[in-house]
């Protein structure tokens, strides 16, 4: 294998399969990243058995051959030359270490065969589909927060991406629950997209998925079969194993008999209740809300430290049924605040019962909120 | 010098070999008697003493209350402690020290009603009682004298009367200025004992071992032992830069114990801080559909104890003792406080089925921990509409024992293991 890349190139390209590195190092040849020359193109490749990383860069080629070297080492090595330095890599084959040179600096690094190397195969992937990137950025951003870390109900532990209907419209959509939240949000459901098993994305894989995404404007392809899910951003492939499980029947417990409706600034609510919150020395920092004709007012207790309240009057809120007082954790109402725009909506049943949350502006997006009692 | 007859509960002109009102001869004499008022109760060898109290034939013999061959010692009475038994000691050396012993499998729920009668002797002594286990508790007695026209030693020595002539069994009184001091005076003159120590504590626990100071164990004592410290007087003497240097952030407030002092209030308000139980088997166990078989019913019971305290567990902890009896635990987090049986076990299985494979096991346990109180247990949330469906089965269950008895309705899973062994 030889090639010549430049500095920038191989840089990125190994900054993103570094973050798939296995970093427990069980198994010794998952800490290297894969490197392989064919027909002129140069891919660069690391996985954790669980996701996979494959990503193709512009370089000249010279000889086809693959070899795998420390993923760490060799980021940090390409990573200290000179910004525009142009990069030789070069492997006569067999046991020899790789070589590598950099204008004046060469160095040796040992390499292992790809032998030991695990395929990288997705199978058979049955549905496959485009959505644009920044759609997908939408789905992953509003439902990634709610995403459950419990051991338990680890088909809690990632995204719900599934195909449904709304309103009579077939549409993908992205949910993910920790039991104490709920986040919903779909978009219009793309083409060949219809008929896909509903599969669990792990919260890892979204975490990776999501940093590709951060530069790119294009469509993303995905596509996917009841146990692997695989994402095309532009030069990069990512394929990840989808969690073996069932996720809970969500319709159920999304209000629907939900009457008292309470609009507010999201902003002037969100300070708020940072600002009552603040007084709590509790984990949870339970913030109740009492909410009356045009009248909104946020407190909290602390049995140390004193209350704190503060008014929301009809200047920032409305709101015309029966009062009511409720209570959530701040960090839950913090969430899901973060994800609407300009005026937040708050849909109540009683003090005790799920409340649903959304945008005024985009019903697209829907959140329900457990209460806490306070 | 204050003195007081343990008989006749009146008060003394001076120590004396025996009371001149009543002729009783356990007089207890301390300078500060009447002025101490925090108690430390502890019931001598209590499962045991339960027992001889519930079948007076056996006061004479030496009884030990434990399971099987393969079990520990429960709770060993004074008669069997005379051959060498001690609580927690396996049991077939405990039948081979005491060949003669009566040996009774414990009856928990008959040791819950004594501990509760006993309470209930407490109650009308001080608002201020906290019971520490079944068998033990602390009072703060301080401005009760004008209410019982009695100083607190007075009222002690009368309520341990009480406890022997209702209740039938004996107690041991420590009485101090402090709850640590109180502790080791309960510890000192068992059985139904009445101990005293004030100002002169320090002095008579410089000789003591170090490991006498509860939450001093063994791999403390080691490591103060390294450093030259194995007497409490030792301890005490250190400054708190020469203690925190040789016994690390703890070392100030471990020198501080060693001199006696202790500022912890009596808490009435309930201080469980964890609930547990757990099994020794027959035979060392390997096989994970047999251990399973004994988690259960532990999971049962654990269940049962936290409603029976009114508590929720948002944390438990797996325990196994191998078969070359080194124990350890895992410990698990759940997503939201739960009493049920169902739900302790199949959070505790997977955790247990991880540890399958290289040894076996002589022990089982399951502990609550992370405690909440009732009203937040087994609410279900946005991903379980499972859990108020198991709340309403497992009402439905133990109205049925409550009813027919334990043994009216049960799991199939629940058949397998043979009797438990030992609690």
């Amino acid at each position: 294998m030889k090639l010549k890349a430049d500095r920038a190139t191989l840089m990125k390209a190994l900054a993103h399969v570094q973050n798939v590195v296995e970093k427990r190092n069980t198994i010794p040849i998952l800490a290297n990243v894969l490197l392989a020359v064919k027909e002129g193109r140069l891919s660069i490749a690391a996985t954790d058995l669980e996701i996979a990383l494959i990503e193709t860069v512009a370089a000249s080629t010279s000889r086809d051959g693959a070899i795998t070297v420390p993923a760490a080492t060799l980021y940090e090595i390409v990573r200290r030359q000179p910004e525009h330095a142009e990069i030789e890599l070069d492997h006569p084959g067999g046991d020899a270490p790789l070589a590598l040179r950099a204008g004046r600096y060469a160095t040796k690094l040992v390499a292992i065969s790809t032998d030991e190397f695990p395929k990288l195969d997705a199978g058979k992937l049955s549905h496959k589909f485009n959505i644009s990137a920044h759609a997908l950025r939408g789905l992953i951003d509003k439902t990634r927060f709610a995403i459950s870390t419990e051991e338990t109900r680890y088909y809690l532990n990632g995204i719900y991406l599934h195909a449904a209907e709304h309103e009579g419209q077939p549409v993908l959509r992205a949910v993910a629950t920790d039991g104490h939240r709920l986040a919903r949000v779909q978009e219009t459901l793309p083409e060949g997209a219809a008929g896909m098993p509903g599969v669990i994305v792990p919260r890892k894989t979204v975490g990776e998925l999501r940093k590709l995404l951060e530069e790119i404007t294009d469509d993303v392809e995905i596509a996917l079969s009841e146990t692997r899910i695989q994402f095309t951003i532009s030069t990069m492939k990512l394929t990840s194993k989808l969690i073996d499980g069932t996720f809970p029947d969500y319709n159920r417990v999304i209000p629907v008999g939900n009457d008292k409706i309470l609009r507010v600034g999201t902003k002037d609510f969100s300070d708020a209740v940072a600002r009552v919150s603040a007084i709590s020395s509790e984990r949870h920092k339970p913030v109740k809300l009492s909410v009356g004709r045009d009248l909104l007012v946020l407190s909290a207790t602390s049995p140390e430290q004193g209350t704190a309240s503060e008014e929301l009057d009809s200047d920032h809120v409305a709101y015309e049924s029966t009062p009511i007082e409720i209570g959530f954790q701040a960090r839950y109402l913090n969430d899901v605040t973060e994800q609407v725009g300009n005026e937040v909506e708050f849909v109540f049943a009683d003090g005790s019962a799920p409340t649903l949350v959304r945008d005024a502006a985009d019903p697209s997006a829907i959140f329900v909120l457990m209460p806490m009692r306070v | 010098m204050q003195a007081l007859c343990r008989d006749c509960d009146r008060a003394l002109a001076a120590p004396a070999g025996s009371c001149p009102h009543c002729g009783g001869h356990r007089i207890v004499a301390h300078e500060q008697l009447f002025e101490l008022a925090i108690a430390h109760v502890d019931c001598d060898a209590f499962y045991a003493s339960v027992e001889k109290a519930y079948r007076p034939e056996l006061r004479d013999r030496p009884v030990i209350v434990g399971g099987g061959t393969r079990g520990v010692v429960a709770a060993c009475c004074y008669i069997a402690r005379l051959s060498g038994v001690r609580s927690a000691m396996p049991m077939f050396k405990a039948l081979k020290l005491c060949p003669d012993a009566v040996v009774i499998r414990p009856d928990m729920a008959r040791y819950a009603e004594a501990a509760r009668a006993v309470r209930a002797l407490m109650a009308p002594l001080t608002p201020l009682v906290q019971p520490l286990s079944i068998d033990e508790a602390v009072l703060d007695l301080s401005g009760t004298q004008a209410l019982h026209n009695a100083p607190p030693a007075a009222v002690l020595s009368r309520f341990a009367r009480a406890v022997e002539r209702d209740i039938g069994i004996t107690i041991s009184v420590g009485l101090a200025p402090n709850r640590l001091l109180a502790k080791l005076a309960a510890e000192r003159d068992k059985p139904r004992g009445f101990y005293v120590f004030g100002a002169e504590a320090a002095a008579i626990l410089a000789p003591e071992p170090v490991g006498l100071l509860p939450g001093i164990g063994p791999a403390m004592q080691r490591t103060l032992a390294a450093r030259g410290i194995t007497r409490l007087g030792q301890l005490a003497g250190l400054s708190s830069r020469e203690a925190m240097r040789l016994c690390g952030p703890d070392g100030p407030h471990l020198a501080a114990r060693a001199r006696g002092e202790d500022s912890r209030p009596v808490d009435p308000r309930r201080i469980t801080k964890s609930i547990s139980a757990e099994m020794t088997f027959e035979t060392d166990l390997r096989d994970l559909a047999k251990l399973e078989a004994y988690l259960w019913p532990l999971c049962e019971k654990l269940g049962r104890r936290l409603r029976a305290e009114g508590f929720a567990a948002l944390g438990l902890t797996l325990k196994l003792k191998t078969s070359d009896f080194s124990s350890f635990t895992r410990a698990i987090k759940l997503a939201n406080p739960t009493m049920l049986p169902d739900l302790i076990f199949s959070a505790a299985q997977p955790v247990l089925k991880r540890e399958i494979g290289a040894s076996s096991f002589r022990l089982i346990g399951i502990g609550a921990s992370h405690l909440v109180s009732e009203r937040l247990a087994d609410q279900g949330d946005l991903a379980d509409t499972q859990t108020p469906r198991l709340v309403a089965r497992q009402t439905a269950i133990d109205d049925l024992r409550a009813r027919f008895g334990p043994g009216a309705i049960g799991k199939g899973r629940a058949l397998r293991p043979a009797k438990p062994s030992a609690v």
